[in-house]
């Protein structure tokens, strides 16, 4: 029997007359690997940051494991520290080192003495293969690097779960292989994600579940095979279509 | 009187002109820094407030608060020419600086605060450890101007009678008859100042640079 990680109830979140999204639900087992596709504006990317409670939900409630991290009184450090963020436009903290930036939330949070919080910094940097790389600043990384050290900098907390957001939008074709080789091998390795994203061939390849989102609604969700294969609704195969011809060529391209 | 004599009896005010500065610009740092922290994470009615702060200090000649400030302060406390002047224009330099740090905040700020809260980190320690150390290096560049400026405006004590470089020129200067050589020697002496003070804040900004690819 799946276990559930992540339950969210009845989401809605509105920016003043503008509804984001409303009665959303979706649950994420551990272990699995979600993601999550759809245009732009459709509210995906503020589905997560509320997920992290970076942006606070109007209505509806989202547990992680048993808590429910909605609920007032939510000690909202102590729950990110639990889930994972990679951004879109990576956010370093341009003034430390690779190797810094994987430390800070673990001598700051976790309160690990210096030594300790090193040592698991390598090892998390080693994960994704850039231990050669921790002295140095962020604007001397590509981006394909400066993404990987953000991935070792939310791995290194031990999260529960890793949320994704757009993590190759912003990379150069010829440097998003190396991200999602990374969240391939952290998928296999039985982490908790979920992932929004336009790569297709991602989705196809390590998803057990997509979502497709749109106008604040999921429209459909389902395992690859029936996503891709046998789509409920012509919306879902339109969108798909579309998404995996565009972005089919961009792969191509850069071969 | 010799050449020699003449210049070092004004530049014997430098200690003063130092003096002030070296009261005026950290003062000033400190309490701009403190009224921006406020501005920018002290919400609604604090920005106001920081905001009446930074208009009113800045909308009016440093003279005349010097004055002002003099005269009010000195009325109620016993405080000396040269300490009622050095906080006066280490006041007015807090709303300049409020606003040289507030906006070196509000440039780093937002996204790296959002990744260090991501992290877990609380926001006080998201704003000690992300935001200050970045915001810290974007603002030496116009901090070193705002320190040109208090160098300069040192100057306006000796209307309080502080025997500053000002002060002294103005004395030999009519004791001599030798105004314009005398003004010339201040000048020189402030010029110095301010270009020493301009090298070494160019060079402090280049050493806490942020390595990067070109």
């Amino acid at each position: 029997m799946p276990k559930p990680i992540l339950t969210i109830k009845n989401l809605t979140k509105i920016y003043g007359q503008n509804v984001i999204f409303q009665n959303l639900n979706l649950t994420v087992n551990e272990g699995d690997t979600v993601v999550i596709i759809g245009p732009s504006g459709t509210g995906k990317s503020t589905l997560l940051r509320c997920i992290n409670l970076l942006t606070r939900p109007n209505e509806g409630q989202i547990w992680l494991d048993d808590l429910e991290i909605t609920a007032k009184g939510t000690d909202e450090d102590q729950v990110r520290q639990h889930i994972g963020m990679v951004f879109q436009n990576f956010l370093l903290f341009n003034h430390l080192t690779a190797l810094g930036n994987v430390k800070l939330g673990l001598t700051k949070v976790k309160k690990m003495s210096e030594e300790e919080a090193t040592k698991k910094a390598m090892h998390e940097l080693s994960r994704v293969g850039l231990a050669d790389r921790a002295n140095h600043y962020p604007g001397q990384l590509s981006g394909g690097q400066q993404q990987r050290v953000g991935i070792a900098r939310a791995l290194a907390m031990d999260p529960r779960v890793m949320l994704f957001d757009e993590p190759t939008s912003a990379l150069d074709p010829e440097l998003i292989g190396e991200v999602l080789e990374v969240m391939r091998k952290l998928a296999l390795d039985g982490m908790t994600m979920v992932v929004v994203t336009h790569e297709m061939g991602f989705a196809r390849e390590v998803a057990d579940r997509i979502v497709f989102m749109e106008k604040g609604h999921i429209v459909e969700e389902g395992s690859p095979d029936e996503m891709f294969n046998h789509p409920k609704f012509d919306r879902t195969r339109e969108f798909l279509w579309k998404i995996t011809e565009l972005y089919g060529k961009k792969e191509k391209e850069a071969e | 009187m010799d050449f020699s004599q003449f210049l070092s009896y004004i530049a014997s005010g430098t200690v003063y002109t130092v003096g002030v500065t070296l009261i005026a610009l950290p003062a000033g740092l400190l309490i701009g820094t403190i009224l921006a922290l406020l501005y920018v994470y002290g919400g609604k009615v604090a920005a106001r407030v920081m905001n009446l702060y930074s208009t009113v200090f800045r909308g009016i000649p440093p003279l005349v608060l010097l004055f002002i400030l003099f005269f009010a302060v000195t009325r109620g406390v016993n405080l000396s020419a040269f300490w009622a002047g050095s906080l006066s224009l280490g006041m007015v330099s807090s709303a300049y600086q409020m606003e040289i740090v507030r906006g070196a905040l509000l440039s780093v700020s937002g996204d790296q605060l959002m990744a260090a809260r991501a992290v877990g980190l609380s926001r006080l320690q998201a704003i000690r450890y992300v935001v200050l150390p970045q915001a810290v290096r974007l603002a030496i560049p116009p901090w070193s101007n705002e320190a040109a400026i208090v160098i300069k405006d040192s100057s306006l004590v000796y209307a309080l009678g502080v025997p500053e470089i000002l002060r002294r020129a103005q004395l030999i200067g009519a004791s001599s008859q030798r105004y314009l050589l005398a003004y010339l020697s201040a000048a020189i002496i402030y010029f110095l100042l301010v270009y020493a003070t301009t090298r070494l804040l160019n060079h402090l900004e280049q050493k806490l640079s942020i390595p990067s690819n070109p």
